[in-house]
């Protein structure tokens, strides 16, 4: 068997499949247009929604979503293209000679409202109990068409049953619009390949293999589905019922933990651009709320990475020193749970270079049960620990079987972006105008490079932070502590560092250069896996991996919509709010600094440590779980 | 299903994969000829053909499910397939559609009991100048009457 | 096994059933250059007979002058328009005809594959076909260099499995490409971007058959049946309400009227021109011309006398679109299934005529707003026949006071 990419989108569905010219300026490279009596000047092969959207002219869209493919289905976009009988897809007809096209002629608009009433006659769902009241892409056609009654009749009762089978992910058929974004997001954009298309005419749904329930196929909770489904179709579990109970109850001690990926988007559910970070204000909120103590992940993200961090050195001595084959390299990080559930169900054989090391939500939890508990003698049993996270697959990973190493569950609740933003409002508290206040002790601020988690390459920075600093006593060589060749989007990021004049104790990695690799989205990490198999990673020592494309800020469970201008100033925001922070090592955190003293005193990797912050995985099945 | 038959089965499927290709092009093919011999294609042939032109399995299965000759449950031994379009309905194929059903005891959409034949509509079947017509596991019969019907389906009871 | 009611090879017509014998035209080809051939193809202005009527000798031109190593010729034998079977015939009694087409539009575009997609449904000509192929080989007409020539071009059958819709030819890339059966965004077109990704032409088999006589006989003859725009003759299968249903070649430009006569029908009440996606003609127009500019069809008549009813008809064109629909874009989806609501209204006798009147206006947004060819001419017999036969069905179903609501 080949590893071939079978892509499965023509080569009519990629975007841009007309070949552009080299120079733009040069002959052939512009074409003229005239949309609705404006002369216009687009490159070749520029479709006509794009040069619609750059000439502010506005064009209704559903289908189309700028991460995806192209798929010109659901017909909202149609305009009139002069010379053509039949109306075309904006969104998917490429321009490679003089148009003249009308965005809104009589028939234009008596089309698209058409569409919108034909959707609506199908889509069995109230709005006022809807997950997506307020943010609802056929909710927001419908406004804008002004729609006023169901011309072609509605469906009161639901002709499917709402598939609730995965902790992570709901699909609710009946919302179903059909636009085949999810199927785009897993097929083409994650290469996951749990969603398609199943039967045929107006019998057609979006189904799993054998339309068996979620949680019985290959879904890894990364969400990116939920992320891009227009309606509520499909979503995330949202468990923040039971979070008001552990609230309300006087009885329970209730904590959260809030990752940096969503500090960096909440306010985009507020109205505010994205790109600004409501770190201190999002404190004041959730004390506000109820929750007794607020924690910062970035503490345990530090501590993951002195763990990680030195067992990576490990390993590296393992296999430089007593060329213990057994031993894998390169590492892989282990943080991303949509990662893990990957390489489970899809390179089950090797698992044996992930790293042990718990992601930082699972550590805290650990960590609250039993050191925390134990500093504030309370009792855990009343404990309820809340995790504020970008990410879906999180709910899956805080209920997997082995994540109770502190005697009780670990994490009791993983909670969106989008999810602690509607618990916020229900509070009547607006957030951009919060007080900004800090963290709570015993966990306190944490460092940079805990914070810079977020975004894709900010573990292999941090980890590096440490890693040369532990091994060469000195800094690492880059300005300001800004690795660069880590940040980014580009896909698979390759660089490498090297280690001279290593401290006696890591003499063994003298003149070593150590290799790293970057990789965001699980097309990517699929690539990477096949340079595993194929032997190409022989020499690198030590990659990240991030399930969701962007790396966790651009989470399933962030605000939407989600676009790569957002995501870019989701990581600016980041980047940002991390170059202000006193502390920009994880070793050098006090606090982690404390709990190693107090709490893990056989250090990093001993007995106590692996039995809290450590933890192993299951191979899982190939096409079925 | 047995090892035994998975085995078998997998060796089946992986020389249709080196007969016609072994890339997606080759799913009509390859799933055509499982459905010819089976009657169906089961979930471990869907696995397996997924496996060995590297695609996902719920593409398979989708692929399966846009076409009507091609099923994912299994299909009695007999496969009935009537034309109800215009040319064949005008010519009676109403009526002799249900005298079939009578005659086997079951709907059209469904299997007998003993698994021996399913009956399944289908659409123009380009024999409308000698309608009505049917398909009988592949086979066609034009110029259909009631007796006709009856005594064709008396052979696959 | 029956076939049609007339004898096999004692068909007659003007070009298509007229004399041939088989390899002549790929003789005939292989002494003239690539633009002659396209020059006589332009000259006989052949239109494509699977229903589009796209200008065939455009499509060879444009995949002739363009360069990729791979370029496909396909032959769409998924007839599946209702009302239609004259393929079938072709295929059964004439392969030399189509196949020798085959070859030559390889040899004229620069194709060395050619591609039949036979519907699933004819399964039993299959063998029939591969052994006619495989005397094709045995006589060096297809296979490696063609007749001593430095042209090869072989063609491979592929068996579809049951979708009408995958007689849209870009819904019939997509299936041989190993995706569901769903019509593509075009531009680019497949003459451009198709199976593959290669340049590829996807004619109708009677299109490929008309070829070789065309340049045999060159394209003026050719233009000589007909009318201006509707040149040459065409393959009409008649069925219905007539006493001599079958396979008939005829000159474009005949009236209704006459073919009804041909065909010894009587009491006629309607005719179904173009299948499902055509438009039902009533007693009023029976003086119509068939051909490109007025009754348009890929062949299929169906005739339908004093005793049939009408609104049944037209439910059963409703369903086949339901149930045919490939299911991608939203207007054919869910339009096609308000149509058919709206005619199990009128059955019903529960409607109102300002919703039947949006219906219509459905359906002319159908027309213009959906992806393929299904969509766009689904709502022509819902259209027609309810404007044309409103007499019979609204009076006797009932309800014909506009309700409110």
């Amino acid at each position: 068997m080949t590893e071939s990419d079978n892509i499965r989108v023509p080569v009519s569905q990629q975007p841009h499949s007309v070949t552009k010219s080299k120079k733009e300026n040069g002959i052939g490279g512009l074409v003229s247009v005239q949309i609705n009596e404006k002369a216009v000047m687009v490159p070749l092969g520029t479709t006509i929604l794009e040069a619609c959207r750059k000439n502010q002219i506005h064009i209704p869209t559903l289908c189309h979503h700028e991460d995806l493919c192209l798929a010109g289905l659901c017909r909202i976009c149609v305009v009139d293209v002069e010379g053509m009988k039949t109306l075309q897809a904006a969104c998917s007809f490429p321009i490679t000679s003089p148009l003249k096209i009308h965005t809104s002629t009589p028939m234009v608009r008596k089309a698209r409202r058409h569409i919108i009433d034909l959707i609506l006659s199908e889509h069995c769902g109230e709005c006022y109990s809807c997950i997506r009241n307020g943010n609802c892409e056929l909710q927001a056609l419908a406004k804008e068409y002004g729609v006023d009654g169901y011309r072609f009749g509605h469906v009161e009762q639901p002709r499917y049953s709402v598939d609730r089978s995965s902790v992570s992910v709901i699909r609710d058929l009946n919302k179903c619009i059909l636009c085949r974004r999810c199927i785009r997001t897993c097929i083409d954009l994650q290469e996951v390949g749990v969603l398609e298309a199943i039967d045929r005419g107006d019998k057609t749904h979006i189904g799993t293999f054998l339309d068996k329930p979620l949680a019985d196929v290959i879904c890894i909770n990364c969400g990116q589905c939920t992320n891009r489904c227009p309606t509520a179709a499909l979503s995330t579990n949202d468990p923040s019922d039971e979070i008001w109970e552990a609230i309300d109850n006087p009885n329970k001690h209730v904590v959260i933990q809030t990752a940096p990926s969503p500090r960096a988007a909440i306010g985009e559910e507020f109205g505010v651009a994205p790109g600004k970070s409501f770190t201190g204000e999002l404190n004041s909120a959730l004390k506000r709320i109820g929750f007794d103590k607020v924690f910062d992940t970035n503490f345990t993200a530090d501590l993951t990475i002195i763990e990680e961090g030195t067992e990576l050195l490990n390993r590296l001595k393992k296999v430089l020193v007593n060329c213990d084959t057994s031993v894998k390299l390169p590492q892989f990080t282990s943080c991303s749970p949509g990662w893990i559930k990957f390489i489970e169900h899809f390179y089950p054989e090797y698992l044996d270079y992930l790293s042990t090391a718990k992601s930082p939500q699972q550590m805290f939890g650990a960590v609250i049960k039993t050191f925390y508990a134990k500093e504030t003698g309370i009792n855990p049993d009343d404990i309820v620990t809340v995790a504020l996270m970008p990410c879906s697959a999180k709910k899956f990973e805080c209920n997997r079987p082995e994540m109770n190493s502190s005697g009780y569950k670990d994490v009791d609740f993983g909670l969106t972006t989008r999810e602690m933003a509607t618990m916020i409002k229900e509070a009547g508290i607006y957030l951009p105008e919060m007080p900004k206040t800090g963290f709570d002790d015993p966990f306190g601020e944490a460092s940079g490079a805990g914070l810079i988690f977020g975004a894709t390459g900010g573990v292999m920075e941090a980890a590096l932070r440490t890693v040369y600093e532990l091994v060469t006593g000195r800094e690492v060589p880059f300005k300001n502590l800004n690795i660069e060749p880590c940040r980014g989007f580009e896909g698979i990021k390759q660089a490498s560092v090297k280690l001279e004049n290593c401290v006696n104790e890591y003499s063994f990695l003298e003149g070593v250069d150590l290799k790293f690799l970057v990789a965001h989205g699980t097309a990517n990490a699929k690539k990477v896996m096949q340079m595993l198999k194929r032997g190409e990673l022989n020499d690198v020592h030590f990659v990240e991996i991030m399930a969701c494309p962007g790396g966790c800020l651009g989470g399933g469970g962030q605000p939407i919509p989600t676009s790569a201008e957002i995501r870019r100033k989701r990581a600016q925001a980041i980047y940002e709010e991390e170059a202000s922070l006193p502390i920009r090592k994880s070793h050098e955190n006090p606090y982690v600094k404390y709990i190693y003293e107090r709490f893990l005193t056989e250090g990093p990797c001993g007995k106590l440590s692996h039995k809290l912050l450590h933890t192993h995985y299951t191979k899982r099945g190939r096409f079925i779980s | 299903m047995l090892t035994l038959e998975k085995n078998s089965l997998s060796e089946e499927i992986e020389e249709l994969v080196s007969l016609y290709g072994e890339n997606r092009g080759s799913l009509l093919e390859i799933l055509g000829a499982i459905e010819k011999k089976y009657g169906y294609i089961s979930e471990f042939a869907q696995q397996e053909v997924a496996r060995l032109l590297n695609i996902h399995p719920v593409e398979v299965y989708s692929f399966i499910s846009f076409f009507s000759f091609l099923h994912s449950k299994p299909q009695g031994r007999n496969m009935v397939r009537m034309c109800k379009t215009i040319a064949c309905n005008m010519k009676g194929a109403d009526n002799i559609s249900a005298v079939i059903e009578k005659e086997l005891g079951i709907k059209f959409g469904e299997t007998t009991k003993n698994r021996r034949v399913t009956l399944e509509y289908t659409n123009c079947l380009g024999m409308c100048d000698c309608a009505p017509a049917m398909l009988v596991n592949g086979k066609i019969y034009t110029n259909l009457d009631v007796e006709k019907a009856i005594k064709i389906i008396n052979e696959l009871k | 096994m029956s076939t049609s009611a007339v004898n096999p090879k004692k068909r007659t017509g003007p070009v298509i059933f007229s004399e041939y014998n088989s390899g002549d035209g790929i003789k005939k080809a292989f002494s003239l250059k690539r633009e002659d051939i396209l020059f006589e193809l332009k000259e006989s202005k052949l239109k494509g007979r699977g229903g589009a009527g796209f200008p065939t000798s455009s499509k060879w031109m444009l995949t002739a002058a363009a360069t990729s190593e791979k370029k496909f010729l396909i032959c769409n034998a998924d007839e599946g328009e209702p009302g239609t079977f004259k393929d079938r015939v072709l295929l059964q009694e004439y392969p030399e005809l189509v196949f020798d087409g085959m070859v030559i539009g390889g040899y004229t575009i620069g194709a060395k594959y050619g591609i039949v997609y036979l519907r699933g449904e004819y399964e039993y000509i299959y063998e029939s076909l591969q052994s006619y192929l495989q005397s094709m080989r045995k006589r060096n007409f297809l296979g490696n260099n063609i007749l001593g020539s430095n042209f090869s071009f072989d063609i491979k059958i592929h068996l579809g499995a049951g979708a009408y819709v995958c007689g849209e030819e870009t819904a019939l890339i997509e299936s041989l490409e190993g995706e569901r059966g769903e019509p593509r965004n075009r531009p680019p077109y497949p003459v451009n971007t198709g199976y593959m990704g290669y340049p590829t032409v996807v004619n109708n088999v009677e299109t490929l058959a008309a070829v070789p006589h065309i340049v045999c006989k060159s394209g003026k003859w050719f233009k000589k049946f007909g009318t201006d725009k509707s040149t040459g003759s065409k393959l009409f299968s008649v069925s219905g309400d007539c006493n001599k249903p079958g396979v008939y070649e005829l000159p474009w430009g005949i009236t209704i009227r006459e073919l009804l006569n041909i065909v010894e029908a009587e009491n006629t009440k309607a005719v179904q021109v173009g299948g499902a996606s055509g438009i039902c003609i009533p007693k009023s127009g029976f003086d119509r011309k068939l051909g490109y500019e007025d009754a348009a069809t890929g062949g299929s008549v169906i005739v339908f006398n004093e005793k049939r009813n009408m609104l049944q008809v037209l439910k059963n064109f409703m369903e086949f679109f339901v149930e045919e629909s490939c299911g991608q874009c939203t207007p054919c989806r869910i339009g096609n299934v308000k149509l058919l609501e709206g005619v199990e209204k009128i059955e019903k006798g529960n409607y109102t005529f300002s919703y039947i009147n949006t219906l219509k206006e459905l359906g002319n947004t159908m027309k213009v707003a959906s992806k393929c060819g299904l969509g766009q001419s689904s709502p022509n017999s819902f259209i027609s026949i309810l404007e044309n036969f409103k007499d019979e069905i609204f009076k006797s179903n009932g309800a014909n006071n506009d309700r409110v609501g």
